[in-house]
C-alpha cells in the first residue's frame, strides 16, 4: 500500500532545509508559494530522504479568486506519495515556474493546463496549446468560460 | 565525394493507418533517419473534463466509456472508485468480484489488440491480429451477455454494478479460461519464433529505466523498462490484495519487451480470473443502496487504478452539489507518449512506426 506522507512532517522538513520560506499546510497537501516551487520540488525529488522522483500527475483547479496547481509525487523505491500544491492569485496573467527541467514528464501536462486553464509555466521550452488549436479564444476549463 | 544532404520534414497522420486514431507526428528526417519529432494532438478533443462538470456523478459514467474505448470497463471502475471514495459508498462483495473479473477480461482484450496492432505496424498486415481478434471476440461476447454492449459498456455504478451477470456467464468464462493457455502458446510460436518480428523489435526504441521514470511513463511501458511498479500490487484498490499474481518486467525496455510484458500480463490476468471465479460468492447483492442524485461532502479525492495502458487516475473536487466542481482525468496514453521523441531519435522511419505501435495508445484518451 502506498503510504501518503504526512504533509505536516514534510513541511517541517522543508522548513528546516529552507528556513526563510513561508509554507501553508493542510491535512492532505503542502502548499508552496510559486517562487519557491522549483527549489522545493528539487529537494523533494533529489534528496535521498524524500526520493519522490516519480511525478504522476499535474492538474489545476479554478477557485475563482485563485488557481490551484496540484502535483502528485511518488517514490517508487519507498512506495510513498505526496501532494504538492501551488496557488496563483493573479487571474489576469497567472504564472508558475515550469518543472520541465526536473521532470521530462511535466512537458505535456503543463501544456495541457496552459491550454485549458490559461496558466503560463515560465521556463517551459515549448509552451504551446496541446489539444486546442492556435488562436482559440479563451481557456475552457476556467469557471468563467461559458 | 561527400553527398550533400538536406533535412526533410514528413507529416505522418493525422489520418494514417499506423497512428491508431487521429495522431500527427511531424518527423524531421535526414535520409531515412529520424532526427526530430514533434507530436501534434487534439484531433479527437471532446472536452470530457468540462462536460463532466455539467453532469451528475452517475451521468458521467458513459463519458468514461469513451476515454480509452478499448478498456471501457477499467475506465468505469476507476471513475466509480473515485465517486465511492468521495462519498463513502460501500460496495457489496459480489459486485467487487464482478468488477475485478470485468477489469481483468478487459486487460486481456486490450493487450491482445495492442500485440496484434504492433504486428500490423511491423508489416504483418492483418494476419497476426486476426488471431488476437479471435480471442478478443470471446471476451466481447461475455461482455455483451452481461450488459448488451460490445464496446462502450456503461456497466459499473457507484456502489456496485448495473446488473448481475446472466446464468450462462460463469460457464462460458470458465471455458474461455481453459482454452486461453493453448492460444497463448500459439501466439508464442507465431511471433516469438518469427525472425522478421524479432529483427524489427529486438533492441529497437529502447526506453532506459531512468527516462521511463522521469518522463512519468506508466503501465507496461514502465514495466518493460525494468521498473517493478504495478498499482494493483503497490497501491491495491478494490479487492486486488486478495489475489496472488506476479508483476512481469522487461529487461532493457525495447519494443520486444513492451510486447512481451503484455503477453506475460495476460497470463497473470488469467491467474487472477481463475482465483476470482473460485472465490466469488454465488449469490448476493450486486449494488448497494445509493441515492439517485449523489451529493458528496465538500472535498477532493484522487484515485488511481492500473488500467491496461497504465495509471488511470480520477481527480474529483466536490462542492456538495450534484455535479463535480472539477473532474480531472489522468490518462496513461498521453504520458507514455512523452518520451516518444527520445525513443525514436536516430532510428529509421520504419522503426518509428514500430516504436509508436509498441507504446499502445488510444487517441480518445490522449485528447479526451
Amino acid at each position: 500500500m502506498t503510504v501518503a506522507l504526512s504533509s505536516r512532517e514534510v513541511a517541517a522538513n522543508i522548513k528546516s532545509k529552507f528556513p526563510d520560506m513561508t509554507l501553508e499546510v493542510t491535512d492532505q497537501a503542502v502548499i508552496v508559494q510559486s517562487k519557491d516551487l522549483p527549489a522545493v520540488a528539487d529537494y523533494l525529488k533529489n534528496s535521498p530522504e524524500m526520493d519522490l522522483s516519480y511525478l504522476t500527475d499535474i492538474t489545476a483547479v479554478d477557485y475563482y479568486h485563485y488557481f490551484e496547481v496540484v502535483y502528485r509525487l511518488n517514490s517508487i523505491n519507498k512506495n510513498t506519495s505526496l501532494v504538492l500544491k501551488c496557488r496563483c492569485y493573479n487571474r489576469e496573467n497567472p504564472e508558475i515556474p515550469s518543472l520541465t527541467s526536473l521532470w521530462r514528464g511535466a512537458d505535456f501536462m503543463e501544456r495541457e493546463i496552459f491550454d485549458l486553464m490559461g496558466i503560463r509555466f515560465t521556463g517551459h521550452y515549448n509552451l504551446q496549446r496541446l489539444v486546442l488549436w492556435e488562436g482559440f479564444n479563451g481557456y475552457p476549463l476556467r469557471k468563467d468560460y461559458l | 565525394m561527400a553527398l550533400k544532404t538536406e533535412q526533410f520534414c514528413l507529416n505522418i497522420g493525422p489520418a494514417h493507418p499506423s497512428t491508431h486514431g487521429v495522431f500527427r507526428m511531424k518527423a524531421t528526417l535526414d535520409g531515412e533517419v529520424v532526427v526530430g519529432l514533434d507530436p501534434v494532438f487534439g484531433y479527437l478533443h471532446r472536452g470530457v473534463e468540462k462536460l463532466a462538470e455539467q453532469r451528475t456523478y452517475t451521468g458521467s459514467i458513459p463519458l468514461t466509456d469513451r476515454l480509452d474505448y478499448l478498456s471501457s470497463m477499467s475506465n468505469n471502475l476507476g471513475y466509480c472508485l473515485a465517486v465511492e471514495k468521495l462519498s463513502g459508498i460501500e460496495v457489496p462483495e459480489r459486485a467487487d468480484y464482478l468488477r475485478v473479473i470485468m477489469a481483468e477480461l478487459q486487460r486481456i482484450a486490450s493487450h491482445l489488440i495492442a500485440a496484434g496492432a504492433l504486428l500490423n505496424d511491423c508489416g504483418a498486415w492483418m494476419t497476426a491480429i486476426l488471431y488476437m481478434l479471435r480471442e478478443r471476440e470471446k471476451i466481447l461476447d461475455l461482455f455483451e451477455m452481461t450488459c448488451g454492449q460490445r464496446l462502450t459498456y456503461n456497466y459499473m455504478r457507484p456502489g456496485g454494478v448495473a446488473q448481475d451477470v446472466p446464468a450462462e456467464f460463469m460457464p462460458t468464462l470458465q471455458k474461455f479460461l481453459a482454452s486461453m493457455p493453448r492460444y497463448l502458446k500459439e501466439y508464442e510460436q507465431l511471433l516469438v519464433e518469427n525472425e522478421i518480428f524479432l529483427a524489427r523489435t529486438k533492441g529497437v526504441g529502447i526506453l532506459p529505466k531512468d527516462l521511463a521514470i522521469n518522463s512519468s511513463a506508466s503501465g507496461p511501458v514502465l514495466r518493460a523498462s525494468g521498473v517493478k511498479w504495478d498499482i494493483r500490487k503497490n497501491d491495491p484498490y478494490s479487492i486486488y490484495d486478495r489475489f496472488d499474481f506476479d508483476i512481469p518486467t522487461g529487461q532493457i525496455g525495447d519494443c520486444f519487451d513492451r510486447f512481451w510484458v503484455r503477453i506475460l500480463e495476460i497470463q497473470q490476468s488469467l491467474r487472477i480470473l481463475e482465483q476470482a471465479v473460485q472465490q466469488i460468492p454465488t449469490e448476493g447483492e450486486v449494488a448497494s443502496k445509493v441515492p439517485a442524485l449523489i451529493r458528496p461532502p465538500v472535498g477532493e479525492v484522487y484515485t488511481r487504478i492500473e488500467a491496461p495502458k497504465g495509471e488511470l487516475g480520477f481527480f474529483l473536487v466536490s462542492d456538495n452539489s450534484i455535479a463535480p466542481y472539477r473532474c480531472h482525468i489522468h490518462g496513461p496514453s498521453l504520458l507514455n507518449l512523452t518520451a516518444l521523441r527520445e525513443m525514436t531519435l536516430g532510428w529509421k522511419i520504419a522503426d518509428l512506426i514500430a516504436i509508436f505501435g509498441s507504446i499502445d495508445i488510444c487517441m480518445a484518451e490522449v485528447d479526451r
